[in-house]
């Protein structure tokens, strides 16, 4: 077989089911939609705050999510909307949230970057890079002290690579053998910050080597290549083989923010990995090998649409949290 | 109100008390957390194997094993951090840091995410994790290992403070804290560990009020951690020149019993904030500024504050007592307050 | 403008005798400054002014007596050019002082700064500052070359003296509608704190109309007239009944020699002090009679301040109080006891020592009279008095011995408690003399 050409097309696996491909193409798109909705939203003064968004991404949350089971715990970053959708929160719940209503999911104290959802194992969006890996290795030391046989999955950009708190994790989470998923989603720039410039070792995965921790590096473009890649690790997880580490290569099509001008990246290199857009690399792949014709996606897109325009429905109407509450939930509440 | 109990003259003869160190009280309670609920773990350097940096810990890992008493590597973040997410997945883990000094290094996880995660989820998820630490100069261990920080985290929504100053306190409280759903950040002393005191079977504490150690009614002495046994003794020697001074035990530092403090103000009319931490922006800033706002009226002098000196702690033994409140220290200020000084 | 007006200074004084002026017009005063002596029927006390201001005119003079009310001398603002005139008939005239043109402000460094003496212009601004106790050093110059004026030294006078109450007395000053303007000041820089201040505001006096001067009585003769009123009074509104019992001081009287043992006179202790003490005692336990009967009722005062009754050589009584005096060991009471004799033989007691006593306290003892039965001063609600100790036949163990005792009574106003409270606290400061060790 000779090597495929860019853009390196999608192969597809042999037992993909059907129904379980359209499942994947959906999430993904739900992603999508969602977050070109939210930066029309944004721009319209609905959304305030930071906003950070997925496209070009989707593939890495649709098919780790579809890997994990229920039980399972996920920790993400700010750029969570995609692993929070995936995961199974509500889509308008979401919006809610970014709305600041008292319908979101955290009751509008968190916004954008601190989705939580205690019923999904949801552990929140933490807006400190590298925050979250701490917390991850202490829900995972939960689970192994309590015998509970689930994996939680860390999700960080390679920016967090850099902070102490990685290298702590990753040490702790190997020297006890602890069932975490450390999933790198390697987008090449961290806010301005172009890898090569702040990694003495550009390889991410490598760096799990130094830890004693099994890793791989996965086309973070491929959605079934994520999801297999993510099932492998999670089975070794759950067979007791301790954590792992993925490093997933992709890229965001947007800036790192809505205030992000986006004057560190070549305006070449976006086009050139737009070519691989996650969506267009499986619709072609989907086409090719016959399992959707042309209405599939057609119908797929208009439940989006629906979905969506109700979130937003929802989150307009949404009522505020009163502001005699502000000074609930900082700590427990008597009687709760 | 909590009590330190004490026998009442008269009445029927006490229960068992027993004569014991901080650092015995402190393991007892330790011991007695992880016997009770299989929910509690014990993490942090050297508490297993070397038996705690101040020997507080010694034992334990023998008794209870290397699941529920962690040794770990020198990563206070880490640690930390996943201190809190054990407790917002059902554990009730003991995290120890071993000295404040150090818990600067997990300041984020601990500010960041265990103060704000009840919040930021809109009351989702609880992290009823309990940080042990150590505060207090003394040792001559200069700049970087003598620091008071309590101030800082008692600034922030989110955690409780409490400091220990009694052995009741250090025997029992823990418990409550590792009831609390709450984080809940402890500051015991090393300067206290060896100190003995009777410890009563039937002695209540509480974790939310302060304490009067000593009535009087001449001023208000407000006080916390290892500065109280030096605010006794301050009181004890005004006593003979007939200034008779109430000591207040803060115990916690947030929230503050603001209620206990103004009611002694408003029997007493003049008040004293000691503590070891610097005075710019330490809890007697807070609790000065308090009285001013609630107790104004009630004031017949400017309430005093005494605070360490603000310097990095020096090595040399005279600097470093200098730079700490002593009892004459108190004393003066005491009699400042009252206006004896003159 | 405000006028300084003569103060009631208590319940019983209609009018009082300016005696002596202690400013001069164009003297700038502080509110709590004392600017004058006022003599009442019973005594010389200091009076304070209640504003700040500049003296412009002294509109009485020393020696006239006046009502409660009349005007004495006029206060202009703060900075006003006063022309001093020479006030009405008076025995002695006001010196006259030209004020000091303020010339235009340049900001004169603080003289001291390089080390230099102050520039100061004339004697009167280098007096002025001695009298207020400023460092001349710290008072910038406005005048020519930076040279300090005594406008200079006024202005800082006023910068650094405003007046300093404690909130906590503030209130109980507000709390018993006395004015602040009227206390002195124990605390730092004169700050007015609690103990300043009195347990009742004096008994505000109906300003009489003005009646022609009449001739001055002796100081003795209206003193005696004002006893007399106040004696009056108190038997007319006030139902006494009266309780007396023996106490044996003797081995109390042998336990004094010991612990004054060798001391000086100066540092004796005299056994009327173990008497004010055992009275000030045993109010702890009966604070119904530590208080005063105002508009039919009874306020209990917050602390025991007893008044003792003392004679002056002019013919006469007055029963300042001490304050607290339940909290001084003797020697301190001794002390108080002795510092306020003296001032009142020689008229300098303070207003709030004047009427603040919460009981009274009188001890006949030395003229030799054993029972006292005396009347009780209003609003006070009680009146403790001791005769002298004379040697008794007494029964002790059955046999018959000589013992030296006195006689103790009480007067008490039956409005306010009746005679079985007042045999026990009687009973109650009878045990506390047999125990002097405990006082």
């Amino acid at each position: 077989m000779t090597t495929p050409e860019f853009p390196y097309p999608i192969v597809l696996p042999d037992d993909l089911e059907p129904d379980h491909a359209l499942d994947l193409y959906h999430q993904m798109l739900r992603i999508r939609r969602l977050e070109e909705r939210c930066a029309e939203l944004y721009s319209a003064t609905k959304i305030r705050g930071f906003l950070h968004l997925y496209v070009g991404e989707e593939a890495i949350a649709a098919g780790t999510m579809a890997a994990l089971g229920p039980q399972d715990g996920v920790v993400s970053t700010y750029r969570e909307h995609g692993h929070a959708l995936a995961r199974g929160m509500a889509m308008d719940r979401v919006m809610a949230e970014m709305y600041g209503k008292v319908d979101g999911v955290s009751r509008g104290r968190g916004g954008s970057m601190h989705l939580f959802d205690a019923q999904t194992r949801f552990f929140g969006g933490n807006a400190i890079v590298a925050g979250g890996l701490p917390i991850a290795v202490g829900i995972a030391l939960a689970d192994r002290l309590r015998g509970r046989d689930v994996v939680t999955a860390c999700f960080f950009g390679e920016g967090a690579v850099d902070e102490g708190e990685f290298h702590e994790s990753m040490n702790l989470a190997a020297l006890w053998n602890l069932p975490v998923l450390f999933c790198c989603e390697n987008n090449l720039y961290s806010m301005g910050m172009a890898v090569a410039k702040a990694e003495s070792e550009t390889n991410i995965a490598i760096k799990a080597a130094s830890y004693e921790m099994p890793s791989w590096t996965v086309d973070g473009m491929n959605v079934v290549a994520v999801e297999r890649a993510v099932q492998r690790a999670v089975a070794a997880i759950r067979g007791g083989s301790g954590p792992h580490f993925l490093e997933f290569r992709t890229y965001r099509f947007r800036a790192h923010s809505m205030y992000d001008p986006d004057l560190y990246r070549p305006k070449g290199e976006v086009e050139r990995w737009k070519e691989r857009d996650p969506l267009a690399l499986f619709e072609a792949a989907l086409r090719a090998a016959g399992l959707v014709d042309g209405d599939d996606l057609a119908v797929i897109e208009s439940e989006v649409t629906a979905e969506l325009d109700a979130a937003v429905a929802f989150a307009e109407a949404a009522p505020l949290e009163p502001v005699d509450d502000l000074g609930r939930f900082v700590l427990t509440e008597v009687g709760s | 109100m909590s009590t330190t109990t004490a026998p009442v003259a008269g009445s029927a003869p006490r229960v068992e008390a027993k004569s014991l160190t901080f650092r015995e009280a402190t393991k007892l309670a330790l011991r007695e957390a992880l016997q009770r609920d299989e929910r509690v773990f014990l993490m942090g350097e050297d508490v297993g194997v070397y038996g705690g940096c101040f020997a507080v810990t010694m034992g334990l890992l023998d008794e209870f094993g290397p699941e529920r008493v962690r040794d770990t590597p020198l990563s206070e973040s880490v640690f930390v951090g996943a201190g809190i997410g054990a407790a917002m997945n059902g554990m009730r883990p003991i995290v120890e840091i071993m000295t404040c000094n150090f818990s600067l290094l997990a300041l984020d996880q601990i500010v960041n995410n265990a103060a704000t995660l009840l919040h930021m989820s809109g009351g989702q998820f609880n992290v009823p994790v309990v940080i042990r630490t150590t505060a207090g100069a003394g040792r001559q261990l200069a700049a970087q290992h003598s620091h008071s920080f309590e101030p800082i985290y008692a600034h922030v929504p989110g955690i409780k403070v409490v400091s220990i100053a009694t052995i009741d306190d250090a025997r029992h409280v823990l418990w409550l804290a590792l009831q609390d759903p709450d984080p809940v950040v402890i500051f015991e002393y090393p300067a206290l560990y060896n100190v003995e005191g009777v410890l009563w079977d039937d002695a209540v504490v509480d974790h939310e009020h302060a304490a009067v150690r000593r009535h009087g009614s001449d001023l208000t002495l407000v006080t916390y951690g290892a500065t109280l046994p030096k605010a006794l003794e301050a009181a004890d020697e005004l006593a003979a020149e007939r200034i008779d001074v109430e000591v207040i035990d803060l115990r916690i530092l947030r929230p503050i019993d603001q209620p206990t403090i103004l009611a002694s103000v408003a029997r007493n009319h003049r008040a004293l904030v000691v503590e070891e931490a610097w005075r710019t922006g330490g809890i007697g800033a807070e609790v000065a500024a308090r009285i001013g706002e609630e107790a104004f009226w009630d004031l017949d002098a400017p309430v005093g504050r005494v605070g360490g000196v603000e310097v990095p702690t020096p090595y040399a033994r005279h600097l470093e007592e200098a730079a700490v409140p002593q009892v004459a220290t108190i004393v003066a200020a005491a009699r400042r307050v009252v206006g004896r000084d003159g | 403008m405000a006028d300084f007006c003569m103060p009631s200074l208590g319940a019983e004084m209609t009018d009082g005798k300016l005696v002596e002026w202690l400013v001069h017009p164009g003297d700038t005063v502080k509110r709590g400054d004392i600017i004058a002596v006022v003599e009442t029927d019973k005594a010389a006390l200091e009076v304070e002014v209640w504003q700040d201001g500049v003296v412009e005119e002294l509109l009485v003079g020393e020696g006239l007596k006046v009502p409660v009310g009349t005007a004495l001398a006029r206060l202009g603002e703060v900075g006003a050019v006063v022309v001093p005139t020479p006030t009405a008939p008076t025995p002695a005239a006001p010196e006259p002082v030209a004020p000091e043109p303020v010339l235009d402000r340049q900001p004169a460094g603080v003289a001291a700064a390089d080390g230099h003496p102050p520039h100061v212009r004339g004697p009167i601004a280098r007096h002025r500052a001695d009298e207020l106790g400023l460092d001349l050093s710290r008072v910038p110059g406005t005048g020519p070359g930076g040279v300090i004026t005594r406008h200079d030294v006024e202005a800082a006078a006023q910068v650094r003296a405003r007046p300093r109450v404690s909130p906590y007395a503030r209130r109980r000053a507000a709390e018993r509608g006395i004015d602040l303007a009227a206390l002195a000041g124990t605390g730092p820089g004169g700050a007015v704190l609690a103990v300043d201040v009195p347990m009742a505001a004096a008994a505000a006096a109906a300003v009489s109309p003005p009646t022609p001067p009449v001739p001055a009585p002796t100081p003795a003769e209206a003193m005696r007239a004002a006893i007399a009123r106040a004696m009056a009074r108190s038997k007319r509104e006030i139902p006494h009944y009266y309780l007396g019992t023996q106490v044996d001081l003797t081995d109390t009287l042998a336990w004094l020699d010991a612990r004054n043992g060798d001391r000086p006179p100066a540092e004796r202790v005299l056994p009327a002090v173990l008497e004010l003490k055992a009275v000030a005692l045993a109010l702890r336990g009966h604070p119904d009679l530590n208080g005063f009967w105002v508009d039919d009722a009874f306020v209990p005062a917050t602390s025991i301040d007893i008044g003792v009754a003392i004679a002056l050589r002019t013919g006469g009584l007055v029963a300042p109080a001490i304050h607290a005096t339940d909290t001084l060991d003797l020697d301190a009471l001794m002390s108080a006891l002795r510092d306020l004799v003296r001032r009142c033989r020689s008229s300098r007691i303070r207003a709030s020592e004047a009427t603040g006593a919460t009981l009274t306290v009188t001890n006949l003892g030395d003229l030799g009279v054993e029972t006292v039965l005396g009347v009780i001063y209003p609003p006070q609600v009680a009146l403790v008095g001791f005769g002298r100790a004379v040697p008794r036949p007494w029964v002790v163990d059955g046999a018959v011995v000589p013992r030296t005792v006195v006689d103790l009574t009480l007067a008490a106003d039956h409005r306010q408690t009746d005679g079985h409270l007042g045999a026990r606290f009687l009973g109650r400061v009878a045990e506390l003399l047999r125990t002097p060790e405990d006082l």
